[in-house]
């Protein structure tokens, strides 16, 4: 049963979007996937292109699908679909495919996936091979499984075929075939060969749950051995040789152009090679990035203003207000019949900032480019959007393009861009050898494309029970699904991710009214996917508000939240294992130290977090515990599962605490971690995770602990403080007990030490 | 009545005669002591561009990191209002490219504009008074020599009656005293040149000479430190304990090049700015002709006076990788911001690593229990550039609350000072808008 | 011409005296082992050791090395204390995206090499400058403590993907 089933009257089309992938990013592709021509989308058996693939690939002797290659001497080698940016996704995919393959993780070595959206197509994403929106177990659970199930049958069989017997008298185990009866064992690399000449089983049955070895095991990661001893390659780690190294400005003003440049100092700086331009960028090369850096710095650069000279947060945040008072809005759930009259009325709006991805690799990519081929090295979600672009950029064919996919260093959504590869290669265009083009941090900051800046405004009805009797939201924002995938776009032009988790609420409430309304952004202020997107947004409002519904009812927010949900549904399951585990209402807290319970159903699973913190006198917030309980169906390896709640609840944490992008004269105001924080060691509590446990089938996981943390800190610094948050990130100005507080000597009254 | 009506008159009279005997003006062209990096034989561009240096022209003309050299339009927030420093590139609509030499000369010895307007003396030509006309026509040759920036003056921001530039000649009358620079034959040629080089030129006396309730430099108190916007400039008399008068030769030396001697100071802030555009750049003799002068100036303790703890308890017990001997219940909030942001610089037994300029122990900052540069380095951070290279503290004052800045200011004060660190966030608040 | 004392080799680079440390190691010895994630010694990511000694290479003038010995992460594996860490971060699976994890080993080693039996508080100081975009901080806790008892802490316990 999915909470999915509570919606209310969504219009057929996205109810059946919602009921398919659960939420999440998803939803907006799914639509996708019935428009237009047949997508090509990952599949377990052979595929035209899969032949010069595997060829490409040291043409191993069995190669029966796009994802496993069998060389002769027995080695495994799995082709991943998917992009490892830290989210343990090639582990789940080893995983998912050994399980069924008959191997050890420990026997098998992984690769990076050429880039070819016929042969690893992401299905919830439109068939584009795209890594995000927490789809990739989702997409790929069936699919993965059987390719695994396909090859062992084929190895099987030909073991079987060498000894005479029946296949189903012999069992598999870490890439062994075993005649049971007779004791008798081939390896894989034996009869490899020959089960690559046999026809691909039309059917094949997989296993059951109960009989599963590897899923549903905490398992080390296949890439952890290489990560702690520095072996692990990434973009920014590549080497080609004769490769140069750039550093990049791009106008500070977002949509401003690059003037004279005199560059007579820079090339008096030993080791700078030369300087090269775009219309709104110039890059210094050098025999090694420092060179480069101090060319770049020594560089005299004039800009020319763009349309946004003028553009600051103030203005834009105004603007969202104004669309949303008076623009039109575009209606993403209809109440069902009539609000009773009368009631108590709680109205509440919303800032929600814009946000930077910060991935702790800055982003780079090394490109060559030679006469009628282009060569790139990077680490990206979007391989073959890469392609497209570099083709593009070039005037070849894509087949002349050629991409090495990395390891990414947190992705976090900006690596579904493929904006700085684009200018890499038109620098790389300009030069005779490989050139890897790094951004500094600064560059990665002030020229990321960020989480869309929203204005809310929310409001409801209380009933004499206290409970909702209607409820209408109105969500205000730019749109990313509508530049990055505008097919995905519903009909009415619907940006089916800006209402996730606002219309689809885990709350049994019939008169709900959910809109959009779309503000168009200035031109240069280009808004991109974040981790979680749109319910990290909406979860913050919707949860913020339902704790000032029980607030104002009089109610507690864990008994509120408890009668506004169906019996049995999975919302409610994952809020009473946290309220549980926390022992809610249990022990008093002491002054000024709140919980904060937030629940919702992102990216097709169900999730509860409950984070307690304290504020002190001066308004500083730290967080003291947090307890998070999560349903995300089958879970791949509880391992991962734990560290992408940890993880996840850390980076919504960080932005709710510190961070927001703003704007002055077009440019953005943030630069590096000084200015856009990070939480540190010393300030993260305790994070304890727990599963529900059943068989529905795997949720999104990468994004859900980030979607629900900022209305469970919200909710505990009002339970602290009496404080309800209506922007973030927190202000903590406004949090100190008294204007008195912040009188006294700093450090000597707030000393405590009483936070792990 | 009519007696009254008389000493009105006289009053006035002698009003007016004292008005124009206090604004009288020095008609000598001046002498220069000899200047190591500008000797009167050179060519006078080349004069002009050591001396320009010396007198740290463009620290003020020029907005950081934005603006064009010379072109002007630097803020200075002074008490009675905000005040923006001129273009003083040769462009003729927008600078000083129609100045005859004698209205240059005039602007900048004694404060009156080619317009006949009178200057705020936030430029320092109660000091630059005292130098030679050649030298002064030497700047300008230099200043000539630059490219012509067209930016019109940015206007002051001043209520009244500050606003009224006439004004200044009353404040001139009481404060100024046109002079060109007297050597003293009693002292070697090298304190001379010294006196010079601080006066006439590096203007020392501006930053570090305290002031009176009118603005004007209390002479009594020459160099025993002032605070001024929102920065301490700290005692520089020979005063053993507050001053500098304990630092060998050697510290002052490397601290005028580098910004930076080793357990006395880190220059951050304005005097970051005097090194890294203007100390750094002097000739080696020049810069001891200065440290022979300052050796020289009588012991005084100022306002606030500063002791520096050389060996704090924390201190003595950190090793450079570890904390020691804090107090582990007080200032927890200061810790964590300490350790998180600053520590891999600065260390914990304040030594600094990666640059030496990152050394905390025993510099007055951190033994001030006001926190008065601590705070501003928190909020605003370092950039400047010292021979090739780049000394840079990020500015944390976007993304750190104030009681946070409070917290970690206090706490380092605390914890390399020995002292008890009295910033508040109220504090702190009041200086971001210095 | 520098001579460099890398992980117990001699290297010798042809760089400027003001490069940092970090761009020596990574464009020239080729040794890119060492991240870049900030430049401006907030985030630790470029972490090596000078004679054990934690230092921030993105900041470190290649000249101030002097002749101290450097270690950098693909080094640390020799030491006992390196050796530790790297095996705790295996038994906790500490890694997500892993780019951060270089600097957070050379923290932690620095941290055990002279506190082989760290507090929280001793964690707290010696890990706070490193920053981990991916969140891993619990389990890096988690991970110092094991390498410094030798016992599993409390979180879940990673198996070896064998069977299947
Ligand atoms: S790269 Fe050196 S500390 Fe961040
Ligand atoms: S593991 Fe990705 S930044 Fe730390």
């Amino acid at each position: 049963m999915s909470a999915h089933d509570h919606t209310g009257t969504v219009d057929e089309g996205r109810r059946q979007a919602l009921r398919l992938a659960g939420g999440g990013l998803a939803v907006a592709f799914l639509w996708s996937a019935g428009m237009g021509p047949a997508v090509a989308q990952m599949n377990p058996r052979r595929q035209p292109g899969d032949e010069a693939a595997a060829a490409a690939d040291g043409n191993p002797p069995f190669a029966p699908n796009a994802f496993i290659r069998i060389d002769a001497d027995g080695g495994v080698r799995l082709v991943m679909p998917s992009a490892e940016m830290g989210q343990s996704i090639y582990t789940g995919i080893a995983m998912m495919l050994a399980e069924e393959l008959g191997v050890g993780l420990d026997q098998i070595k992984v690769e990076h996936s050429p880039p070819s959206d016929a042969l690893y197509g992401q299905p919830l994403l439109g068939g584009g091979q795209i890594t995000g929106g927490s789809t990739s177990t989702r997409g790929q659970w069936q699919a993965l499984r059987e390719a695994g199930a396909v090859a062992r049958e084929m190895l099987v069989a030909a073991a079987a075929a060498q000894w005479h017997v029946d296949p189903e008298s012999c069992s598999v185990a870490r890439g062994v075939v075993t005649h049971v009866p007779s004791g008798r064992t081939l390896g894989f690399g034996a009869v490899a060969e020959a089960a690559g000449r046999l026809p691909q089983p039309a059917s094949v049955k997989l296993k059951e749950r109960k009989d599963f070895t590897l899923i549903g095991k905490p398992l080390r990661r296949i890439d952890s051995p290489d990560k702690v001893n520095g072996g692990t390659q990434f973009g920014i780690d590549v080497k080609v040789p004769g490769m140069k190294f750039a550093a990049v400005r791009t106008s500070p003003e977002l949509a401003g152009t690059l003037g004279a440049v005199d560059d007579s100092k820079a090339r008096t700086i030993p080791g700078v090679i030369e300087v090269i331009k775009l219309d709104d960028a110039v890059a210094v090369v050098g025999e090694h990035y420092w060179a480069a850096q101090q060319g770049l710095q020594a560089l005299d650069i004039e800009w020319k203003p763009g349309v946004n000279a003028k553009l600051d947060t103030q203005t834009l945040v105004a603007a969202l207000q104004e669309t949303s008072r008076n623009g039109k809005a575009l209606v993403g759930r209809k109440p069902k019949g009539e609000a009773p009259a009368g009631g108590k009325r709680v109205e509440a709006a919303f800032v929600s900032p814009m946000l930077a991805h910060a991935p702790m690799e800055p982003l780079n990519a090394t490109v060559h480019v030679t006469p009628g081929r282009c060569e790139v090295w990077t680490g990206t979600q979007v391989p073959t959007r890469v392609v497209k672009e570099a083709a593009r950029i070039c005037g070849i064919p894509e087949q002349a393009v050629v991409l090495h996919n990395q390891y990414l260093g947190g992705g976090f959504g900006r690596r579904l861009e493929t904006d700085q590869v684009e200018q890499a290669v038109a620098f790389a265009r300009q030069v005779s050898y490989p050139l890897k083009v790094i951004w500094s941090r600064e560059e990665d900051i002030r020229h990321d494309r960020v989480r869309p800046l929203y204005y809310d405004r929310i409001s409801a009805t209380l009933g004499d029970d206290g409970k909702p009797t209607s409820w209408q939201h109105r969500i205000t924002s730019g749109t990313v699904l509508g530049r990055w995938l505008p097919a995905a776009m519903g009909k009415d032009g619907m940006d089916s991710d800006a209402i996730e988790s606002a219309a689809d609420l885990p709350y049994d409430m019939d008169n709900v009214l959910v809109e959009w309304a779309y503000h168009v952004m200035p031109p240069g202020l280009v808004v991109g996917w974040w981790r979680g997107v749109g319910p990290t947004h909406n979860l913050f409002i919707v949860e913020s508000f339902i704790d000032e519904l029980a607030h104002t009812a009089g109610k507690d927010p864990l008994e509120y939240r408890r009668s506004l949900m169906k019996p049995g549904s999975r919302a409610l399951g994952v809020l009473n294992l946290a309220a549980e585990k926390i022992g809610w209402g249990g022990q008093p807290l002491p002054a000024r130290v709140g919980r904060g319970i937030a629940v919702g159903s992102p990216f097709g699973s169900h999730v509860c977090a409950i984070v307690e913190a304290e504020v002190t006198p001066q308004g500083q917030v730290r967080l003291r515990r947090a307890v998070v309980a999560v349903d995300n169906g089958i879970t791949i390896n509880p391992s991962s599962v734990q560290a992408q709640m940890q993880g996840g609840l850390l980076f919504g944490l960080s932005a709710a605490l510190y961070n927001g992008i703003t704007l002055k004269n077009g440019a953005i105001e943030q630069s590096n971690f000084h200015d856009y924080r990070n939480l540190r060691i010393n300030e993260v509590p305790q994070i304890d995770v727990y599963s529900v446990e059943n068989d529905e089938a795997p949720g999104g996981i990468g994004e859900v602990g980030t979607a629900i943390a900022a209305p469970a800190l919200a909710n505990a610094i009002f339970a602290a403080t009496g404080i309800r948050l209506r922007e973030l990130p927190v202000s903590r100005t406004q949090l100190a007990e008294s204007p008195d507080a912040l009188k006294k000597v700093a450090g000597i009254l707030t000393g405590k030490e009483d936070v792990a | 009545m009519k007696r009254f009506l008389i000493v009105v008159l006289l009053l006035i009279v002698i009003g007016v005669g004292a008005y124009f005997v206090l604004n009288r003006t020095d008609h000598d062209d001046g002498t220069a002591p000899v200047i190591a990096g500008a000797p009167a034989n050179a060519d006078p561009v080349a004069r002009g561009e050591y001396l320009a240096r010396a007198a740290d022209c463009v620290a003020c003309h020029t907005v950081p990191e934005t603006g064009k050299p010379f072109a002007g339009g630097v803020a200075f927030k002074l008490p009675f209002g905000t005040i923006y420093s001129s273009n003083i590139t040769a462009d003729e609509e927008t600078g000083i490219g129609r100045w005859s030499d004698d209205e240059f000369v005039r602007a900048v010895r004694e404060g009156v504009r080619k317009d006949g307007k009178h200057l705020y003396p936030a430029f320092p030509y109660t000091s630059y008074t005292q130098l030679s006309r050649a030298d002064v026509l030497a700047i300008k040759a230099y200043l000539f020599t630059l490219p012509k920036v067209r930016q019109p003056e940015t206007p002051n921001d001043l209520g009244f009656p500050f606003n009224q530039r006439w004004a200044m000649g009353f404040w001139n009358a009481a404060f100024f005293r046109s002079q060109r620079f007297e050597p003293d034959a009693s002292r070697s040629p090298e304190w001379n040149s010294g006196a010079y080089l601080a006066g006439a030129l590096g203007h020392c006396a501006e930053c570090h000479t305290p002031r009176n309730i009118g603005y004007g430099l209390k002479h009594g108190q020459e160099l025993a430190g002032q605070e001024l916007q929102g920065w301490r400039a700290y005692n520089i008399t020979s005063d053993p304990v507050h001053g500098v008068g304990k630092w060998s030769d050697e510290a002052l030396v490397q601290y005028l090049r580098t910004g930076y001697a080793q357990g006395h100071a880190s220059a951050n802030g304005p005097m970051g700015e005097a090194v890294a555009h203007s100390l750094q750049f002097l000739k080696p003799e020049d810069t001891a002709a200065l440290v022979a002068w300052l050796r020289t100036v009588p012991a005084r303790e100022g306002k606030d006076p500063i002791v520096v703890d050389p060996a704090p308890k924390a201190v003595v017990a950190s090793s450079a990788m570890a904390p020691g001997g804090d107090d582990p219940s007080a200032n927890v909030d200061g810790q964590r911001l300490f350790e998180g942001a600053c520590a891999s610089c600065h260390q914990w037994n304040g030594a600094g690593q990666q640059t030496p300029n990152a050394g905390l122990a025993g510099t007055r900052g951190v033994n001030d229990p006001g926190g008065a540069n601590v705070t501003q380095a928190i909020l605003q951070g370092v950039k400047m550039r010292i021979g090739q290279t780049d000394i840079y503290m990020p500015a944390f004052g976007h993304a750190y609350s104030d009681p946070e800045v409070a917290a970690l200011a206090n706490y380092v004060i605390h914890h390399f000072g020995g002292k008890e660190g009295t910033v508040t966030a109220e504090d702190v608040a009041k200086r971001r808008q210095l | 011409m520098v001579t460099l004392r890398v992980n117990g080799e001699d290297r010798q680079a042809d760089v400027p005296p003001d490069m940092p440390l970090l761009w020596v190691l990574r464009d020239v010895v080729g040794l890119t082992g060492t991240k870049f994630g900030c430049g401006i010694a907030q985030c630790g990511a470029c972490t090596v050791h000078l004679d054990g000694q934690p230092v921030r290479s993105c900041q470190l003038p290649v000249s101030a090395v002097g002749d101290r010995a450097i270690t950098t992460i693909e080094g640390i594996g020799a030491t006992p204390e390196g050796t530790k860490v790297q095996q705790a971060w295996l038994a906790v699976d500490v890694v997500q995206c892993g780019y951060c994890q270089s600097g957070q080993i050379m923290a932690a080693a620095a941290l055990l090499a002279r506190t082989p039996n760290p507090t929280d508080r001793d964690i707290d100081a010696a890990m706070s400058g490193n920053i981990c975009r991916c969140g891993t901080y619990v389990r890096i806790r988690e991970a110092i403590k094991q390498a410094a008892t030798g016992q599993p802490n409390g979180l879940q316990v990673i198996v070896d993907g064998g069977a299947a």
